[in-house]
């Protein structure tokens, strides 16, 4: 367990907990690194790209790793531009391509998310694209050099959970690179469900930032998150059907 | 009961030449004196779009005394608001159940929004206009200190502000082509870049190609009142000038977004009209531009009526602070990913308690005025330059103290959220 890491690009962490950045608080970002162990939090650069006396950037501590997101971002070159100007602000190399032409639902476009991951991979940034969980793309965005992949659970901000469970479980099954479930995520449960399933690490934030006690349900997802990490790595029981199990091998009649 | 109440818009300054009384007289007691408000002006871009005859059409169907306190229950019940919802909940008899809508908004509220508000400013740079709105403070025969900043001193008010720590800025007009041109905005589109990271333009309607070039100079995002959504009341509030054109003013978002503007604002000037009727339309209108345009950024304003500089008696009439909250709980309900404003027209008390649970946006260190920003930041005497108000405002409030209010209301100011692309 100990040796348990989770490596994107080449970059180890311990923590599988990654801060999102929908909703934020300074508040929010010390609980997540606190209590939650966050080793990666993900920032917005169209807010840290401010004058702002509380700039979002003073509130990280250092060694933590930061994800800019690209969003605001309409399609492929717009993200291409935000992820650029997140290394000029020294973000790092790092970069989450949220790319969205939907105001409403926030769903990623699949089709520029695929663009713009090509793009980024070959100007040397850690590309870690969120995305609709579709098989095909999935696959098209390990090969435009992709270093994970972040399928949503459901709508963002919904805390509805595993919906699109089947989805992700086709991923975390067919694709090599760690999948991290992003978006959706409302309870430590799902998060625990999410890590079970083999997930590579949880991203959340809406769950915790409306929680009633921040601090509290930060801890709460980093136990469920460990948690459900074990019970992958520990190869989870057979879940039975109804009835027990049978005492009398069912191929008992086979001869030779 | 009918609500009898109205307001005395008509005030005769003795400084109107005869010739300009009789007219205005005539414009105020003679409709067939006045211009079509439903035809477009030459140079009024037409565009194609089923936007309006839907809006109108839900509009002039609604007739909220028929829902009740049932069909209340039930839209509180539903995941999903539906239109039917939204007009249970803007309905009289929604009113005793304005506790539950602001417990739900503020679910959806906080959902999509986290505990942020964003703060901005307003700066208007010249008052001049062309149109007769017997309501407005600008209006061409109300007798007022009119004024036109230059660029130089487009760039002192902007530098003031700056300094006060906003860092989103709203450019507004009065409504008139020839004293504040596409041209002269767009100036002063490109100086605010230099100070400020959000830029919105709150001007008179412009063509898809205007909309653009101002784009193209920094702005994003474009506010329009409608001021009513009733055409016929709206007839008899815009007696002259190009505001009076109904339609052109109605489209004026859509063109904004042809033009390639991240985001725009609805709003009814709530007071004028049958406020239930204007708020449905207001958030119809930003739904089928959403549905329409699912890329831009939409968001709710909700101004209502206040004193005007030589008429104190312009009142919001039936709409009261609870009606204002039933409308904004409603807007939130139907339109949880819109953003949602409350003016300075509003009251420190109310905007306290509103960002609670449904607006997201409030404006700081606001001044209506023309050029007066360094008297009113920092105590100094104001420049016999000034030019005056557009309207009263309620809650006067500087950046530092709204910063600081919002902040022990347990919320997270936001001053930016945004990148020019």
């Amino acid at each position: 367990m100990n040796n348990d890491k989770l490596v994107i690009a080449g970059h180890e962490f311990d923590s599988r907990f990654i801060l999102g950045s929908g909703k934020y608080s300074m508040n929010l970002i010390e609980a997540a690194v606190k209590d939650a162990g966050a080793q990666i939090i993900t920032l917005a650069v169209r807010r840290a790209n401010t004058k702002e006396r509380e700039s979002i950037l003073d509130f990280i501590p250092e060694g933590v790793t930061l994800l800019p997101n690209t969003s605001g971002a309409r399609d492929a070159s717009e993200a291409v531009r935000i992820a650029r100007l997140a290394r000029e602000l020294g973000c790092g190399n790092f970069v989450k391509i949220e790319i969205m032409r939907d105001s409403k639902y926030l769903l990623p476009d699949n089709y520029e998310t695929i663009k713009a991951t090509e793009i980024l991979a070959n100007e040397g940034f850690v590309v870690m694209p969120y995305m609709y969980p579709d098989l095909n793309v999935a696959r098209d965005l390990v090969n435009a050099g992709a270093a994970t992949i972040m399928p949503l659970a459901a709508p963002i901000g919904s805390n509805k959970g595993l919906a699109a469970k089947e989805f992700i479980e086709i991923l975390i099954n067919e694709i090599d690179l760690p999948i991290i479930v992003d978006a959706g995520i409302g309870r430590p449960s799902q998060a625990c469900e999410a890590m079970e399933m083999g997930a590579a690490a949880v991203m959340a934030n809406t769950a915790l930032a409306t929680a009633g006690d921040l601090t509290m349900m930060a801890s709460a997802f980093k136990q469920a998150i460990e948690a459900g990490r074990k019970a992958y790595l520990s190869g989870l029981g057979r879940v039975l059907g109804r009835g027990a199990s049978a005492s009398d091998p069912l191929t008992g009649f086979l001869r030779d | 009961m009918e609500n009898k109440q109205e307001n005395d818009f008509y005030v005769d300054s003795d400084k109107l030449s005869e010739k300009a009384l009789a007219k205005k007289h005539m414009l105020e007691n003679d409709p067939s004196s006045r211009k079509s408000h439903m035809e477009y002006l030459e140079g009024m871009e037409q565009i194609k779009s089923d936007i309006l005859e839907k809006v109108i059409s839900e509009m002039d169907s609604y007739d909220y005394s028929k829902y009740t306190a049932r069909d209340v229950k039930r839209a509180l019940d539903h995941d999903k608001c539906s239109i039917e919802d939204l007009k249970a909940f803007l309905s009289p008899a929604a009113e005793p159940f304005l506790e539950e809508m602001a417990k739900k908004a503020q679910i959806q509220t906080r959902m999509h929004f986290g505990n942020t508000v964003y703060i901005f400013t307003p700066l208007y740079i010249a008052n001049y206009c062309e149109n007769y709105c017997v309501y407005c403070g600008f209006n061409c025969y109300n007798q007022i200190h009119r004024m036109k900043l230059n660029m130089e001193q487009i760039e002192h008010e902007m530098k003031v502000i700056a300094d006060s720590g906003m860092e989103e800025i709203l450019i507004l007009t009065g409504e008139s082509r020839n004293m504040s041109s596409v041209e002269y905005i767009g100036e002063a589109c490109k100086l605010a870049r230099k100070y400020f990271r959000m830029v919105g333009l709150e001007i008179y309607p412009l063509n898809t190609d205007e909309y653009r070039y101002l784009h193209e100079c920094g702005a994003d995002y474009v506010t329009v009142f409608q001021e009513t959504y009733d055409s016929d009341k709206y007839e008899t509030l815009h007696l002259m000038g190009h505001k009076r054109v109904w339609p052109y003013r109605f489209e004026a978002q859509e063109r904004a977004l042809m033009g390639g503007m991240r985001g725009v604002a609805c709003a009814a000037l709530l007071g004028l009209s049958d406020f239930r009727k204007d708020a449905l339309a207001t958030a119809l209108h930003a739904y089928y531009l959403q549905r329409k345009y699912p890329h831009a950024e939409m968001s709710l304003s909700c101004p209502r009526l206040r004193p005007i500089i030589n008429n104190d008696k312009i009142n919001p009439l039936d709409v009261h602070e609870k009606q204002l909250c039933q409308i904004l709980c409603a807007y939130r309900l139907f339109l949880p990913y819109a953003g949602i404003t409350v003016s300075s027209r509003e009251s420190e008390t109310f905007r306290n308690g509103i960002v609670k649970f449904a607006a997201t946006k409030v404006s700081a260190g606001v001044s209506t005025g023309i050029g007066d920003h360094e008297s009113k930041y920092t105590g100094s005497e104001k420049s016999e330059e000034a030019g005056d108000e557009q309207f009263e405002i309620n809650d006067s409030r500087s950046f530092d103290k709204m910063y600081t209010d919002m902040s022990s209301e347990g919320l997270q100011p936001v001053l930016n959220d945004y990148l020019y692309l």
